[in-house]
C-alpha cells in the first residue's frame, strides 16, 4: 500500500487532488439508492404537468410531418436562394445539444473528473434524445422520405452507390455512428442501475422489465473488470467521435464555397458552440429536476458552478470565433467575404445576429460573478438564453450566407411559415416527451457511479466505527465509554453513535436509513484481548475467545431481533427503529461479537482493517494503564 | 445446516468495501479458483485482491476497430473505383482524403460493438437466471452490501472448512445457496 492517506470526511480535502467530497451530506450507499430510486417509484406530480404539454407538442410535430409528407417541402418557407433553412438549422441545433452529454460522459471520464457522475446519466439521455430529434430533420428534409435509403451503401437494383466524397454523406455516417455509440455507452452505464431497480422492484412487471434489460447483472467483480475496461474504451472512442461529429457537421458548410461558410475555423468553432449549447440544455434540464426531485445533495451547487464555467469558457471561444471571422473577412481582402460579414451584422438579418451576440457572448460573461454562477435561478435564466442564442447562431450562419448569393437578382428574404414553426416547436415536444419518459422509468442519476465516488467506497476508507457512517470520527476524538462489557474480539472501540458527531453533515431528519443506529452502544477496547494481536487475522480469532453458553443464547436472540429489525427497515427505510431493537442490539454488542454480525444492519459493529484496530487496541491499552 | 442434494456454494456478506477487500485477499490466498465478489459498484483495486488477470476487452476492441476502419475504406474504395466509378468535382476515383471521415466513423462503430458485445460475451451476459438469486440476502448486492461467493464445484471447496474461512474473514453472514 502507498502512503496515500484517504480522507475520512467529506470536508477534508483529498491530499492528492486538494478537493473535498462530491456527494454531500454523508449519504450512505443505501441512501443514494433511495434518493435516486424514489424519483421513479414515487413520481413527482410536476411530472404530469410537464408530460401533458410535451405530448401535445409531440402531436404538433406529428401533424406537421404528416402534412409535409402529404404536401411536400413546399409548405416550408424555403425560396430560391435559401434552399435549406429551417431543417438544417434545427438539425445542427439538436446535434450540438447532444454534444454536452458525450463531453460529460466520455471526455470528463477520461480526465477523471469525478463530478461528472452526478449528471452524466441525464446528460447522456439528453444526447440520445437530442440526436433523435436531429435525425428527424434531414430525414424529413429530403422530401421523398421513402428514398432515404439511397444515402446508405446498400446494394440495389439501380447499381448505384453513394458519393463518398460528399460531406452530407459523411454526416450520415457520423451522426448515425454517434447515435449508436451514445446509445451503447448509455446502456452499458445503465446495466448495474437497472439491476438495482430490478432488485428493488415491488411489482412483477417492473421486475421482469428491468430484469430483462439488466441482463441478469449480479455485480460480479469478474464482470466488473471487463465492464470497466469496456466502459473506458467506449469513452476513449466516444471522445474523438464527438469531436469528429460536429467537425463533419461543420464540413457541410465549410467545404462549400459560399462566403461566410468557407472558413477553416468552422470545425473547432462548431465543436465549441456545440458544447456551449449542450451545457446550456443540461442546465435547463437539471436545475428544475434537482429541485423537484430533492437531488440537491447529489447534483450540488458545485456541479452547477462547474457547468457554468464550461459555458463561460466555450461561450468565450464562440465569441472569439465570431470576432475572428470578421477579422479574416477584412484581412483577406476578399470583397465577397467582407460583404457577407457586413451583411450579417448590419443587413436584413441584423436582428438575428444581435440576438445571437447578446445571448452567446454578452450574457454568459455574467458567469464571471460568483454570485451568478452559484445561483440556480440565475443559471437557469442564462441557460435559456444560451439555447436561444445557439439556435440563432445556426440561423445566422445558414440564412445570411444564402439569402444574398452570388447573383444579386436572385437575392431574397427568407421568412419561416407556420409549418416551419410547428416543426421546430414540435421537435421540442419529441425531445421532452422522450426525456420525461426516461425520468419516469430509468434512474436519472448513475447510482453505481455516485456510490463509487463517495469516500466510503474506497477500500482503504476506514470507517471510524461510530456507526453514523459520516466518516467524521477520528480515533482521538472518539469518546471512550467504559462499561462493564467483558467481551473482547472484533469490537475494537467504543461505538458512541451519532451524538458525538451530530454536526452539519448528518443526513437530515429521516435521512439515516438505519434509523435504529442512533443509540449509544458501549464496548470499550480491550488491550489484553487475545484477538487484537498483531497477526493479520484480526477479527478472525474471535471464534476462540471464551464465551459462555448463556451469553451465546442471549446473543443469538438479540441477533435475531436485530436481523428482523434490519429487514423491517429494508421495507420502511425511513422508519426509525424502536427502542426494543436498539436495546436488543446493545445487548448483542455486549454479549458476543457474532451477534453483532447477525444483526446485519446494526452499524455499531465495525470490522476495521487491522492497521487501525491494532493502533486502537494499543491506545486503549495505554489509556488503561 | 440441513442436508441438500445440490448446493451452488457459500455466500458471505460484508458491510464495507474495506471488509470485502481484506476478505478477498484471504480467499485468494486460500487458493480458491471458482469464486467471485459481488459489489454494488466496482471496488477500486479489488481485482488485485482477487488475483484477477486484466481484461481482454481491449484486444477485441483493437481487432474490431481496425477491421471496421479497413472494411470502411475498402467499401469506399471499391464503390468509387469499381462498382460505381464516376468523376465527381474533377476528383480522382480513389480520392482517399475524402474517405477519411467514413473510415474513421466505421472504425469507431465496430470498435464500440467490440467493446460492448465483447464484454457481454466474456461475461456471458445476458444470463437471466443465476443460482445466487436464490439467496434473499444477495439482492442487496445492488444496493449497499458486498458479497463473496465460493462455488461448490471448486476443488478446495468443503462445506465446513470453506464456511470457517469465510466466517473468519469477518463476514456479517455466511449462508449456503442452492443451485
Amino acid at each position: 500500500m502507498s502512503h496515500y492517506v484517504q480522507p475520512q470526511h467529506e470536508h477534508d480535502p483529498d491530499p492528492l487532488e486538494g478537493r473535498t467530497a462530491l456527494v454531500q451530506g454523508g449519504l450512505s450507499f443505501h441512501e443514494i439508492t433511495e434518493k435516486v430510486a424514489r424519483v421513479i417509484e414515487h413520481p413527482h406530480r410536476n411530472w404530469w404537468l410537464a408530460f401533458v404539454p410535451s405530448v401535445a407538442l409531440l402531436g404538433v410535430f406529428v401533424i406537421s410531418i404528416a402534412w409535409l409528407f402529404w404536401e411536400g417541402v413546399g409548405i416550408w418557407g424555403h425560396n430560391n436562394p435559401v434552399m435549406w433553412a429551417w431543417p438544417i438549422i434545427t438539425f445542427v441545433f439538436w446535434v450540438g445539444i447532444g454534444h454536452a452529454g458525450t463531453l460529460i460522459s466520455a471526455i470528463l471520464f477520461l480526465f477523471r473528473q469525478k463530478w461528472r457522475t452526478s449528471i452524466n446519466r441525464g446528460a447522456e439521455a439528453m444526447t440520445i434524445f437530442a440526436v433523435i430529434c436531429a435525425l428527424m430533420f434531414p430525414t424529413i428534409h429530403v422530401g421523398r422520405v421513402w428514398a432515404l435509403y439511397w444515402a446508405l451503401p446498400i446494394p440495389n437494383q439501380m447499381q448505384m452507390w453513394p458519393n463518398f466524397r460528399s460531406p452530407l454523406l459523411w454526416d450520415v455516417f457520423a451522426v448515425s455512428t454517434y447515435f449508436t455509440v451514445s446509445l451503447l455507452f448509455w446502456y452499458v452505464g445503465l446495466i448495474p442501475d437497472l439491476a438495482t431497480m430490478r432488485d428493488r422492484a415491488k411489482t412483477r412487471i417492473r421486475q421482469v422489465a428491468y430484469g430483462i434489460f439488466a441482463l441478469g447483472w449480479r455485480g460480479s467483480h469478474r464482470h466488473w473488470v471487463n465492464y470497466e475496461s469496456a466502459y473506458l474504451l467506449l469513452a476513449a472512442m466516444a471522445t474523438p467521435l464527438v469531436l469528429s461529429v460536429h467537425s463533419i457537421v461543420s464540413f457541410d458548410f465549410a467545404v462549400s464555397q459560399l462566403p461566410g461558410w468557407h472558413t477553416t475555423i468552422f470545425p473547432p468553432y462548431f465543436v465549441a458552440g456545440a458544447i456551449f449549447s449542450g451545457f446550456g440544455m443540461v442546465l435547463t434540464l437539471m436545475i428544475p429536476l434537482r429541485k423537484w426531485f430533492g437531488l440537491e445533495q447529489i447534483i450540488t451547487i458545485k456541479h452547477l458552478e462547474n457547468m457554468a464555467k464550461i459555458i463561460l469558457l466555450t461561450g468565450s471561444m464562440v465569441g472569439y470565433a465570431y470576432g475572428l471571422e470578421f477579422f479574416i473577412a477584412w484581412y483577406s481582402g476578399n470583397p465577397l467575404e467582407t460583404f457577407a460579414f457586413f451583411n450579417r451584422a448590419f443587413g436584413d438579418y441584423s436582428w438575428a445576429y444581435w440576438i445571437m451576440m447578446s445571448c452567446n457572448v454578452i450574457t454568459p460573461q455574467l458567469i464571471w460573478f460568483k454570485g451568478v454562477r452559484r445561483s440556480p435561478t440565475a443559471l437557469f435564466v442564462l441557460s435559456i438564453f444560451v439555447n436561444i442564442g445557439m439556435w440563432f447562431e445556426r440561423f445566422v450562419i445558414v440564412v445570411t450566407s444564402l439569402h444574398h448569393d452570388f447573383l444579386p437578382s436572385s437575392w431574397d428574404y427568407f421568412s419561416p411559415t407556420a409549418w416551419d414553426w410547428a416543426t421546430l416547436v414540435g421537435s421540442f415536444g419529441l425531445f421532452f416527451t422522450l426525456f420525461l419518459l426516461f425520468l419516469r422509468y430509468l434512474p436519472l442519476i448513475a447510482i453505481t457511479e455516485v456510490k463509487a465516488v463517495t469516500l466510503r467506497a474506497n477500500p482503504h476508507y476506514v470507517d471510524p466505527g461510530d456507526g453514523d457512517d459520516d466518516g467524521h470520527g477520528h480515533s482521538h476524538d472518539r469518546v471512550a465509554a467504559p462499561t462493564s462489557a467483558k467481551l473482547s474480539g472484533p469490537i475494537e472501540r467504543a461505538g458512541v453513535v451519532d451524538s458525538v458527531h451530530d454536526d452539519d453533515d448528518d443526513p437530515g431528519p429521516g435521512g439515516d436509513s438505519r434509523g435504529g443506529a442512533k443509540v449509544v452502544v458501549k464496548a470499550p477496547p480491550k488491550a489484553d484481548s487475545p484477538a487484537n494481536g498483531d497477526d493479520d487475522d484480526g477479527p478472525t480469532k474471535v471464534d476462540r475467545s471464551p464465551i459462555s453458553s448463556e451469553a451465546l443464547l442471549v446473543a443469538s436472540e438479540a441477533a435475531a431481533a436485530a436481523r428482523k429489525a434490519a429487514d423491517n427497515r429494508l421495507d420502511a427505510a425511513k422508519k426509525p427503529a424502536d427502542d426494543g431493537d436498539a436495546a436488543a442490539k446493545a445487548d448483542a454488542n455486549e454479549a458476543v461479537p457474532e451477534a453483532g454480525k447477525g444483526g446485519e444492519d446494526s452499524k455499531q459493529f465495525k470490522f476495521s482493517p487491522p492497521k487501525l484496530s491494532d493502533q486502537d487496541a494499543g491506545e486503549g491499552g495505554t489509556d488503561k494503564e | 445446516m440441513a442436508k441438500r442434494t445440490k448446493t451452488y456454494g457459500l455466500l458471505a456478506e460484508y458491510e464495507t468495501p474495506a471488509a470485502l477487500y481484506r476478505a478477498c485477499e484471504k480467499v485468494r490466498d486460500a487458493g480458491y479458483a471458482a469464486w467471485d465478489a459481488h459489489t454494488p459498484f466496482p471496488v477500486h483495486g479489488l481485482e488485485r485482491a482477487m488475483g484477477l488477470r486484466p481484461s481482454i476487452v481491449p484486444y477485441i476492441v483493437a481487432v474490431m476497430g481496425f477491421t471496421g476502419a479497413g472494411l470502411g475504406f475498402l467499401l469506399q474504395y471499391w464503390s468509387s473505383t469499381e462498382a460505381y466509378a464516376l468523376i465527381i468535382s474533377a476528383k480522382p476515383y480513389n480520392s482517399y482524403p475524402a474517405f477519411v471521415p467514413v473510415t474513421f466513423e466505421l472504425g469507431i462503430l465496430l470498435g464500440s460493438f467490440g467493446a460492448v458485445f465483447g464484454m457481454f460475451g466474456i461475461n456471458r451476459l445476458p444470463q437471466l437466471y443465476h443460482s445466487l438469486f436464490n439467496s434473499k440476502r444477495f439482492y442487496r448486492f445492488s444496493d449497499d452490501r458486498f458479497f463473496i461467493s465460493i462455488e461448490a464445484r471448486d476443488a478446495k471447496y468443503d462445506p465446513e472448512r470453506t464456511r470457517k474461512l469465510l466466517e473468519a474473514t469477518g463476514a456479517a453472514s455466511v449462508e449456503e445457496v442452492e443451485d
